[in-house]
């Protein structure tokens, strides 16, 4: 059964290129596309049974299908590896896809594109897939660039308005950046140690580099370059905001489920690397402890529903993040999980309500859908407590009390992390509610059109459920993952608080959150913008409201530098070749055309002037 | 004797080249062809006294009699007027001359000079009379002959062709 | 008879007439007379040939003559058809007249 493994990244990629290059009918590309994820989730379902029911030795099974390069001694192949952290990543990213998938046949109905978008979804599923069970860093590299690609393609979908192709062009100019450090930290890591198979690598790692050593701690951080760009970290999150742009069954799954975290997961890959470079693991913290802030504060301002989701999506990631760098790995891999639910969930959620309210997307404008759009509604509560964190009985609760545990009792966690985690904790709380009391509750600004059908609706329903009962699978979980990550129980310092204590506290901090947006934007509307109005609290609302300016900083230092510069160099040397050439040749033409007169002395003269040449270079050469 | 057949060699080539000289300086068609008859009489003359009869008599009857005659015709056919005359004067005069004197002339002069430094390559002996042609032209240029008749054919076709009237409405100009 | 006109003054015969024929095609316009002119070319080189021949003493010569000689009454006809033709469409004889070909 496991020699299944390859039918799982193969039938989305198979099923993108058949959408893209042959034409079928709307109803036939809606089934194609469906099946294929369908029959790659049912296979890594096949996949999972078999592995859970007959492990494979050492708990990872690898499959080469063939050898990729052979150059000089280094000899990639394209080979899956599954072990338990690909295998549940995998598992996730095929169901969530499916049902992402669902809910697109009918959203994307009304659009132009409607095989162009499937193949899309479908080539980023397969890259998805091929970057998450890619035995070697070089094939993770092509899944890595591959969903850079259909991030960009689905991004600007709506390609007709040049808004979203600039939104396209910026996710990908900045994922670039990230991608950039990521490949020059392989060739360091092969340059060293002789190989990208990542087994061997994190092997020979740990025998030849000691703890600290330089080398270790460049090869680090230049990966977590490369995740931070793709997960929309700081100073690479600019990107996230923007990419709303695309249409939201896109958003729900690059943005929200799977792309941004194939950061996570490369970092959870290589994490003995990690354990190898304390700085670059310190940086780790440092950066998902900054980002969680900075976006739970943008995400308080926005009035775009989808981008307070899309700052939400930063914020959780860099829960992630921290979790990660504290040495919490498998809390950031179960926080991915019940994310990937949730989050789905909301944009979901989100692209109904817009959708049904044609097109608005400006919360201070909806308002008491909970009556009009009763299922959504109920689903995107459910959803948004999980985000928020409602403990015992959603996911996310149970997740995000794992990884503020981490912060404060893990190896490299402090008393400091842990306050943050909490004031995040806070800040997620204030703008979930916020965002679901402007848009559920009060009163009607505007009414809803369109009512979703099933194929929007039981999506929306199935992630609902997962996102209550995947926080029971939490002790499990953390046991499937021993072997490949080690909750290291070890290092844990407890007092003076315990899990217990720091999850009421948790509770307590989220009913606080709850409560405060209650009352500044159900009850009294008046307090919130009293506040946005006067002088302190305008100021931090713009500056929160632009991304902290971050996007006003990397303009001025950046782009305009650069732009200047290409517009000074236009007319250079090596334009001036190429021209040159152009102009010869004109010139050329423009002498030329005068001998063609048409006129037939002109011609004779010509066969005359011609024979007299000929004869005297007989005679005289 | 012979030397009055050299005689009548350069004699007979220089009015041929005298009256060429004036048949393509006329101003009218018809004045240029009547020295073009002179100028080919003068070259039968030249074929003579080379020793090719045959050709001598032939240049006589198709070039002067046929061939020119039929030029005869057709520019009697166009009835170009005075007006043709005055244009043609018009048309004669400028540099152009000037141009495409220099341009023979320099293509005679490399002639010339292949032919001179060729040196002394034999001298015209004997007659070739019209027996031995036609035997020759049955024999190894029989299919030369043949060729001839179907170009002959062709152009046959082709001038009766062309010489239909043309049609009413305007050709595709 | 025995001539001992030296061939070469045969070959500058036919020059000369050749070089004659070509300066009345580049300096004439109207079309008759380029059509003479040709004739003159064509008469040219049959001269040079008939000289060639009668050195060697061979009917070789004359034969290429009687050919080219079928070639310019072939050539005379169709050229003189198109002429009239020609005359038809552009009402003028001007070889000038036929530029469309101009680039």
């Amino acid at each position: 059964m496991l020699g299944l493994l390859w039918l799982v990244p193969a039938i989305p990629f198979a099923s993108a290129l058949a959408l893209a290059v042959l034409r079928f009918p709307r109803r036939v590309v809606a089934w194609i596309g469906v099946s294929s994820i369908t029959v790659s989730s049912v296979v890594s379902l096949l996949v999972t049974f078999s592995f859970l029911h007959t492990p494979p030795s050492a708990i990872s099974y690898t499959q080469v299908l063939w050898t990729w390069l052979d150059v000089g001694g280094f000899r990639p192949e394209i080979a899956l590896y599954l072990d338990p952290l690909s295998l549940i990543m995998v598992v996730v990213v095929a169901f969530v896809s499916l049902l992402i998938h669902v809910y697109s046949t009918e959203f994307m109905i009304g659009d132009d594109g409607y095989a162009r978008f499937f193949a899309y979804m479908n080539l980023f599923v397969a890259s998805m897939l091929v970057l998450l069970l890619a035995d070697n860093l070089l094939l993770l590299y092509l899944g890595w660039e591959g969903v850079g690609l259909c991030s960009y393609l689905l991004i600007g979908f709506r390609y007709r308005d040049p808004e979203n192709g600039r939104a396209g062009r910026k996710a990908f100019i900045v994922t670039r950046v990230g991608d950039t450090a990521l490949m020059i930290g392989l060739f360091l890591l092969y340059r060293n140690l002789g190989t990208l198979n990542i087994q061997e690598l994190m092997q020979r790692a740990s025998q030849h580099w000691h703890t600290g050593s330089g080398v270790a701690i460049a090869a680090a951080l230049l990966l977590l370059g490369g995740a931070v760009g793709k997960s929309a970290q700081l100073p690479l999150q600019t990107w996230l905001p923007d990419a709303m742009a695309g249409p939201t069954p896109v958003s729900a799954l690059i943005h929200a489920a799977t792309m941004v975290t194939a950061g996570v997961y490369l970092i959870a890959r290589t994490h003995v690397l990690y354990s190898l470079a304390p700085p670059a693991q310190f940086a780790v913290v440092v950066i998902g402890a900054a980002t969680l802030l900075i976006a739970g504060f943008s995400a308080l301002t926005q009035w775009d529903l989808k981008r307070v989701l899309a700052y939400s999506t930063i914020s959780q990631v860099g829960y992630m993040f921290l979790a990660l760098g504290v040495g919490a790995w498998p809390a950031a891999i179960f926080h991915f999980m019940t994310h990937a639910f949730f989050k789905a969930l909301l944009f979901l959620g989100a692209g109904i309500v817009i959708k049904s309210l044609n097109d608005e997307h400006n919360i201070f404008r909806m308002g008491g859908l909970r009556r009009q759009l009763p299922v959504a509604f109920w689903t995107f509560l459910i959803a948004g407590c999980s985000l928020a964190g409602l403990p015992l009985i959603t996911a996310g609760a149970f997740s995000k009390d794992w990884i503020v545990w981490g912060a404060w009792s893990a190896a490299n966690g402090s008393g400091g992390l842990w306050i943050v985690a909490i004031v995040g904790v806070l800040l997620t709380s204030l703008y979930t509610f916020r965002m679901i009391f402007l848009v559920f509750f009060g009163e009607a600004h505007t009414q809803a059109v369109k009512k979703p059908g099933y194929a929007m609706l039981a999506p929306c329903v199935v992630l609902a459920l997962l996102s209550i009962a995947s926080g029971y699978l939490k002790t499990p979980f953390a046991r499937f993952l021993e072997t490949v990550l080690p909750w290291n129980t070890a290092g844990v310092h407890a007092a003076p608080i315990t899990e217990i204590t720091s999850e009421v506290i948790a509770a307590l901090v989220f009913l606080l959150g709850a409560y405060l947006s209650y009352a500044f934007f159900l009850r009294r509307r008046a307090y919130a913008t009293r506040l946005t109005s006067s002088t302190v609290g305008g100021v931090l609302h713009r500056f929160w409201f632009s991304d902290w300016g971050m996007d006003w900083l990397y303009d001025r230092t950046l782009v305009r530098p650069l732009v200047w510069l290409a517009r000074i160099d236009k007319d250079d040397c090596i334009d001036g070749f190429y021209t040159g050439v152009a102009r010869v040749n004109e010139i050329a033409w423009r002498v030329l055309r005068r001998t063609e007169t048409g006129r037939l002395r002109w011609y004779a003269a010509g066969i005359a002037a011609g024979t007299i040449v000929f004869i005297a270079v007989v005679l005289f050469l | 004797m012979t030397s009055l057949m050299e005689a009548a060699f350069y004699v007979a080539a220089v009015v041929a080249i005298v009256s060429t000289m004036l048949a393509i300086t006329r101003l009218v068609a018809v004045h240029a062809l009547l020295y073009l008859i002179v100028s080919l009489l003068a070259v039968a003359v030249d074929f003579y006294t080379m020793g090719a009869p045959l050709v001598a008599a032939l240049e006589v009857i198709v070039y002067a009699g046929a061939i020119v005659v039929l030029f005869v015709f057709v520019v009697m056919m166009l009835n170009l007027g005075a007006q043709a005359r005055d244009r043609e004067r018009q048309w004669l005069s400028g540099k152009i001359w000037i141009g495409a004197a220099i341009l023979s002339a320099i293509l005679l002069a490399e002639v010339i000079y292949l032919i001179v430094r060729a040196g002394n390559v034999g001298s015209i002996s004997g007659v070739v009379g019209p027996k031995q042609v036609a035997i020759a032209l049955y024999g190894p240029y029989l299919i030369g002959v043949e060729l001839v008749s179907m170009l002959l054919l062709g152009a046959l076709v082709g001038a009766s062709h062309l010489g239909r009237p043309a049609p009413k409405k305007t050709e595709a100009r | 008879m025995m001539s001992s006109i030296p061939m070469g003054h045969g070959l500058i015969l036919a020059g000369i007439l050749f070089a004659l024929g070509l300066a009345g095609l580049l300096m004439r316009r109207n079309l008759v007379f380029i059509l003479i002119s040709i004739e003159i070319m064509l008469n040219g080189a049959g001269v040079a040939f008939v000289a060639a021949g009668s050195r060697w003493s061979q009917p070789d010569g004359q034969i290429v003559f009687l050919f080219i000689l079928a070639t310019a009454a072939a050539e005379v006809s169709i050229a003189l058809a198109l002429l009239v033709r020609f005359y038809h469409q552009h009402s003028t004889l001007d070889a000038d007249a036929a530029s469309g070909m101009r680039g």
